[in-house]
This record gives structure tokens, sequence and C-alpha cells, in this order.
């Protein structure tokens, strides 16, 4: 086996690895803040505004915490699939990385100093500093380098394996990067061509409507880039974690291909209740959503039939009984696998979201938060903390523990029941009207909104627990750098025999990203024709 | 149908897979059973916002 | 490349499952008239003179039929123009609304009256209230310091 540690590879990804969990930690003292505040338990002290404390709570968690994680995670399983990184992809993988990290920490500077309490969506015509919308490019245009670095990568390898499929791992990193940077030029050509000239103050207006559509051409592809590297984990990791073969090379490429292809022209379905944009465009894109639950459905089936399959390899009988023979005692399987579980109310949730004219009854109300921390705070991050357990001993050159176990069983169980609690507050509030993005009011006791209290009661008391299993999370981080040295591999699964040849096809991007291309100026020509032609866009507001 | 069938067998073949050994895919009833419990927990939430969005329009 | 005969089976079903919901709402969409709010052939306001622009010169209810109304609403940072609006019950209301300043929300909760509020375009939708209540119309988009302030209610008399 390859040593790793101790190379400028690992460092590169512990770095990212480190910076994502101090974001998760100030991330989960403003969540349980906002829960603390909403549920009418506190007031902030010191003149801290709610909305300063939840824009710090989205950026740092849905942007900094996820991508620093998967950037680092695909890093360390491209070097373990394709070999060290060569030496200049080494380079533009730091030069990525600390652009992103000065973008952070500028971004929440910005935030500190209220200069841009404008939530993570920075929806116009609010005008935050404009330092906040250049931490906002360092941090995309840093992880574009990562793009680079890995998708050179994944070439070198094609070019020194002729006639070869490409490692599953290294193809499903690379798609990952491909979806992020077409999603990330929705956002970068709304900074760079909106927002910073506007925020300077060289133009006086913006077009609201344009703003928007562009940041949600990337807002949905967003989630899809949280949820792919959760796959990768599921569909080559986690076999190996509980002795199994990968169900099926070809079916999670073509999944990915799908995931490629229809996570993007789909934005609309967040601007349903906006005016401005055609029905029947909205129907179109709902339809492009309903096809991306397609590969979904693709992958449980997939992950079920690992496990069933394992299962009758060990002996088990009957219907159910494989469910009986998985490693459970183990974290690094456990965490990923209630994370699995919970994905199913969270895909129930979001197709319910999507529901065209349905989504009355939803948007922008707590529902909608329900729905994302079951898939991003619940599923990605569970999957996240499992492969935490591995990843930092794998890369320092140190040794997974029982004692290391036995906490990350106690985190997963604490941070499952917490977001279960929590979630299912939310939903249920949620349909009953509490809007989301609210600090503590009764709306002068209304009775409709007094009604709401009690579940807003309950998401405080869940958000506690979470914290503290962030805080059980951060001692193990703690304990991870300090344990006995010893080696961790980098699981990779081995793919089922049975499975069939991968046909080469699904290894020819060239194909896959034209008819991505094609079906995005299908979906959003005619939209953005109607808003290029609105009336005269608006001035810059600060109202915070 | 059948026609499709043996065709992709013989081209599994071709491929030299040690597929066509076994003949038969493996048993996975249980994973079918799982995910049909999934579909119908997907049917049943989105059939009751549904009733929900009639009863308030 | 083989596909298991029960994971065939399986993304049949499920694919069946995701069509008959997209006909469902396709034909509440289509048929019944049930599309999500807004349009795009209304007035395009300049955001700054919203208050110079009819209608929303003159917010408010203007009644157009036995118990049917338009309703000219602008909200504005925390508030609507006009609030506390009343009305009869049963009666049907077109609400016509934009923003005066930045991003709004218009939710009435137990309703389906649910739309975003923005500056320079009119959103747009219909809504019969059969019960009589007081209901809460509040802003669920974030808009500001005063946001969780920003509500009023609509008054259906019985
Ligand atoms: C300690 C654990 C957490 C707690 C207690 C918590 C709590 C909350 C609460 C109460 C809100 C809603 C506030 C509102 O709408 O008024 C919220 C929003 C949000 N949370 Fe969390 N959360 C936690 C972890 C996470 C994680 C791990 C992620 C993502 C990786 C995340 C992502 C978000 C996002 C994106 C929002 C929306 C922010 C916005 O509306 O602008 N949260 N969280
Ligand atoms: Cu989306
Ligand atoms: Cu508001």
């Amino acid at each position: 086996m390859i040593q790793v540690h101790k190379t400028t590879d690992s460092k590169l990804s512990l770095s990212h690895i480190l910076v994502a969990y101090a974001a998760l930690t100030i991330g989960g003292i403003c969540g349980m803040l906002q829960g603390l505040v909403r549920g009418g338990v506190i007031e902030l002290p010191y003149g801290i505004g709610y909305y300063q404390v939840l824009t710090a709570h989205g950026v740092l968690m849905a942007l900094v915490f996820t991508t620093f994680f998967i950037i680092g995670f695909l890093y360390a399983g491209m070097v373990r699939t394709t070999g060290p990184l060569l030496p200049t992809v080494n380079k533009i993988a730091w030069v990525g990385f600390l652009m992103m990290t000065v973008g952070t920490v500028l971004g929440v500077i910005m935030v500190l100093l209220n200069k841009a309490t404008v939530l993570y969506t920075f929806y116009a015509p609010m005008k935050a500093s404009p330092w906040f919308y250049v931490a906002l490019v360092l941090i995309v245009v840093g992880s574009w380098c990562a793009l680079v670095a890995i998708v050179s990568q994944f070439r070198y390898w094609k070019r020194t394996h002729k006639g070869k499929i490409s490692p599953l791992f290294a193809f499903m990193a690379a798609s990952t990067m491909i979806l992020w940077f077409i999603a990330t030029l929705g956002v970068a050509a709304t900074v760079l061509l909106q927002f910073i000239p506007w925020s300077f103050g060289w133009v006086d207006t913006i077009n609201v409507m344009i703003s928007r559509t562009l940041f949600w051409y990337f807002g949905h592809p967003l989630v899809y880039f949280w949820l792919l590297p959760t796959y990768v984990v599921w569909y080559v990791i986690l076999p190996k974690m509980i002795g199994g073969k990968i169900f099926s090379d070809s079916m999670a490429r073509l999944a990915f291909i799908l995931f490629l292809i229809f996570s993007v022209p789909v934005g609309l379905h967040h601007q349903l209740m906006e005016p401005g944009i055609s029905p029947t465009w909205k129907y179109i894109q709902v339809v492009l959503t309903f096809l991306v639950v397609v590969p979904s459905l693709m992958t449980a089936f997939a992950m079920f039939a690992t496990f069933e399959s394992y299962g009758r390899s060990k002996g088990a009988k009957g219907l159910f009984g494989w469910i009986r023979m998985l490693p459970y005692g183990d974290v690094r399987f456990l965490a990923p696998f209630v994370g699995m579980l919970l994905f199913i109310p969270a895909g129930a949730g979001g197709i319910i979201n999507a529901s065209n004219q349905m989504n009355a009854v939803v948007h922008n109300t707590l529902f909608v938060t329900g729905h994302f921390h079951l898939t991003v705070a619940t599923t990605v991050a569970l999957t996240f903390f499992g492969v935490t357990y591995w990843l930092i001993p794998h890369l320092t050159g140190r040794t997974f523990t029982k004692k290391l176990n036995r906490m990350g069983i106690w985190v997963t169980i604490i941070w499952a029941i917490g977001m279960v609690i929590m979630s299912a507050a939310m939903h249920i509030v949620g349909l009953f009207g509490a809007p989301r993005r609210t600090a503590y009011t009764t709306y002068n006791d209304h009775p409709v909104a007094l009604e709401w209290l009690t579940y807003e009661r309950v998401m405080a008391i869940s958000g506690v627990l979470l914290f503290i299993a962030i805080i059980l999370l951060v001692i193990s981080i703690v304990m991870m750098l300090r344990a006995p040295k010893g080696e961790e591999e980098f699981p990779i699964a081995e793919v089922n025999a049975a499975a069939g040849q991968t046909p080469a096809v699904l290894d020819k991007w060239w194909i896959w990203i034209i008819i991505l291309a094609v079906l995005i100026v299908f979906a959003y020509t005619m939209p953005f024709i109607d808003l290029i032609n609105s009336g005269p866009g608006s001035k810059g507001w600060v109202t915070w | 149908m059948d026609a499709r069938r043996d065709q992709m067998e013989s081209k599994r073949r071709e491929n030299g897979n040690n597929q066509q050994e076994h003949g038969q895919d493996e048993p996975l009833k249980g994973t079918f059973a799982s995910v049909l419990m999934l579909g119908a927990f997907i049917a049943v939430s989105w059939i009751g916002v549904f009733l929900l969005f009639l009863n308030r329009s | 490349m083989h596909i298991h005969r029960l994971e065939k089976l399986w993304i049949i079903i499920g694919t069946a499952m995701l069509v008959v919901f997209l006909v469902a709402i396709g034909i509440g969409a289509y048929a019944m008239g049930n599309h999500p709010p807004g349009h795009t052939s209304s007035i395009k306001l300049d955001p700054e003179k919203v208050y110079e622009t009819p209608p929303f010169d003159n917010p408010g209810l203007e009644k157009i039929g036995e118990n049917e109304y338009n309703a000219y609403i602008v909200a504005y940072i925390y508030g609507y123009n006009p609030g506390n609006i009343e009305i009869p019950v049963g009666a049907t209301v077109h609400f016509y609304v934009t923003s005066a300043d930045v991003v709004h929300g218009f939710n009435i909760p137990g309703t389906i009256v649910n739309m975003m509020a923005i500056p320079g375009e009119v959103n747009e939708m219909t809504y019969t209230f059969d019960e009589p209540a007081e209901y809460l119309l509040l802003c669920n988009e974030y808009c500001g310091i005063g946001h969780e302030y920003m509500a009023t209610t609509i008054t259906v008399k019985g």
C-alpha cells in the first residue's frame, strides 16, 4: 500500500477537512442560537442580530463546510485511485485552497461587521458590502482550481491507461466537479456582472429577476454537488466497509451521468411562486426536475442490493434476513447508513416541494428548512461524519481506535435523533404556514401564529442536542489527530463479478456535456428573453 | 420480448462475461420489497400534501 | 451492461409513479387553471415609481363584480399598503402584488395564497375566501431587520 500520510497530498486533504469542521462548529453554534431565539427561549445579546447569525449559518454550512469537505475528500480518493497528484496539480490545488480560505475569512468578517446581513442567497436588491461579493468570487474561483486539479489528474490517468475504463471513484469525482463548474457559471455570472459593479457603485441598478434566475440556476445543482460525493461514499466505499461488492459499475456511472444531465436545467423549481416567468416554462422545468429523481431511485435499489447480496453471501435467509447482517457497531458504516435511511423522507419532501402549484403549500415555510436539514444536514452530513472517522486517521497515519468508534456512534445517534426531531417539527409547523428565515414573533398574538410556538420550542431543544453532537465530534477530531500511529486504508470496493462489463460510452464525457448544454439552452433561453425585456432595474437597499 | 432477451444473452456471452454461468439474476427479493416500501412512502406523503393543496384551494 | 430484472421493474414502477404525479399537477394547472402564481404579460414597473404607476397609484380594493374584487397591494419595508383589508365571505379576490423596495413574501397561512413580491414585477393570483375569519397575511421572505413584524390581516366577514 502507498504511504500517503505526511505527503503534501495528504496535508492538502487534511487542511480542507479541518477548515470544513471549523465552519461546522461555528455554524453549529449559530444553528443552536437560531433555534433558541425562534423558540422564544433567549434573546441575542450585544446587539447581534438574528439575521446576522442566520447569514453566518447559511454561508458556513451550505457553502463552506460542504465545499471544503467535498474537495478534500475527492483529492484523497483521487490519490488512492489514480496515484499521487501530479506536481502541477498539487500546486493548483493549494492555490485553490488558499483562495477559498481567504474568501471564507473575508466573507465571515463582513457578516460579523454587519455589512452583509443578506443571508446566504444574497437576494438583490439588498446590497451588501462589495467585499462580501468579492469573498464569494474568491470561494468560487478557488473551487474552480479544484476542478482543474481533479480533471487534469483524471485526464492524466486516461492518457496513461489507454483503452481502459477509468476507476469508478475518479470518474465520479470528475463528474462531481464538472457539475460544480457548470453550476457555478450561474453564480459567477450574477456576482461578477451584476452584484460587483452595482455594489461598488459603477452602475445604479440591478435586474432583480435575472439575478434570482442566475442564482437558482446555480442553487439547485449546488444541492447535487453535496449529494454526489455522498453517493460516491455509498457506491464505492460502503460496500467495502461491509465486506461486499459494488452492485454494478455501469449502473453507478449511468446514475452519475443522469445527475449531471438533469440536475442543472431545473432551477426554476425554486422560483415557482415568482412573477415574470411563464407557467409553461415552470412546468417544463418541473418535469425535468422529476427526471432527476430517477437516478436516485436507481441508487436506492443499488444500495439495498449491495446489502442484500452481501447478507445472502453470509447465509442470510428469508426476505429480510440480510438486514441483521450489517455492521451497525462500526461508525464508519453506521453514520452513512443512517444518513441513507433518512434520505427517504428527505427525498419524498423534495418531490413535494418541486410539484409546481403544490409548492404554494410549502414555499418559504419551515417545511423547506426541515427538508434540507434532512438532505444536507442529515444525509450528507452523517455520511461525511462517517468518512471523517477513517479519513483523518488515513491522512495522518494514525489508527482508528475502539474509543473513537464509540464516540462516533454517540455522535451519530445524537445527531440523528436531533435532526429527526428538529426536521419533523419544521415539516409540521411549515405545513401550518410558519415562515422560514423569521426571528421570534407571534404576529401580535395572532391565534394562527400562537399555535406554532410549541413546535418552535421543540426546534430549540433539538438544536441544543445537535450542538452537543458537534462538541463530541470536535473532541473526536482532536483525538484522531493524537491517536496512536499506524495505517488506516482508504476503502475502495471491487465490482461484483456478475455486474457485466461497463460500456465505454459511459466514459465519453463530451457526449454527456453536449446533451447537458443543449438542455440548458432549451430550458433557459425563453425565460431569459422574457426577463431581459423587463422594465428598469432596482437601486440598492440596506435594510438591516 | 423473448427474442430481445436472447439477443442480450448472446451479447453477454460475446463479452466473455461470467454471468451466463449462473444464467439467472441473483435473488434480490428483499431489495425489491424494500424499494417498493420506499415508493409507497413517497406516494403516501405526496398524496397527503396534494390533498392538503386541494383542500386549501 | 447488465441490469437486474427487478431493478428494471423498479425503475419502471418508480418512473410511472412520477408520471402520475406530473399528470395530476399538469391537469390541475392546465385543465383546472391552478397554475402557480405570476404571469409574464404583466405591467412592468419602474421600482422607484410604484406609487405613480397605475394601478398602484391607487392601492386597495376595486369591486369588479358581485362579490368579486381586484386587490392592488404594495409590499414595503415592513408592511402592506393597504393593510387590514375587509371583504365579505365568499368573495373572489384577484391579488396584484408588487414591492416598493426589496423582495418580500405574500403568504396567507391556511390558504394557497403564497407568492413573491418583487420590485419591478407584478405577481398575480386569485383566491376565493369561503370561510369567515381573520386571516393572517405575512411576509415570508427575509426583507430586513424588521422582517418578523411585517404582517397584516385580511378580515372575511360572515
Ligand atoms: C447544530 C446543528 C444545526 C441546527 C441547530 C440548525 C438549525 C437551523 C435553523 C433553526 C434554521 C432556520 C432558521 C430560520 O429559517 O429562521 C437553519 C437554517 C439553515 N440551516 Fe441549519 N442547523 C444545523 C445544522 C445545519 C447543517 C449541518 C447545515 C448544512 C450543511 C445547515 C444548513 C442550513 C441552511 C442552508 C439554512 C438556511 C439559511 C437561510 O434560510 O438563509 N444547518 N438551521
Ligand atoms: Cu432544487
Ligand atoms: Cu419580510
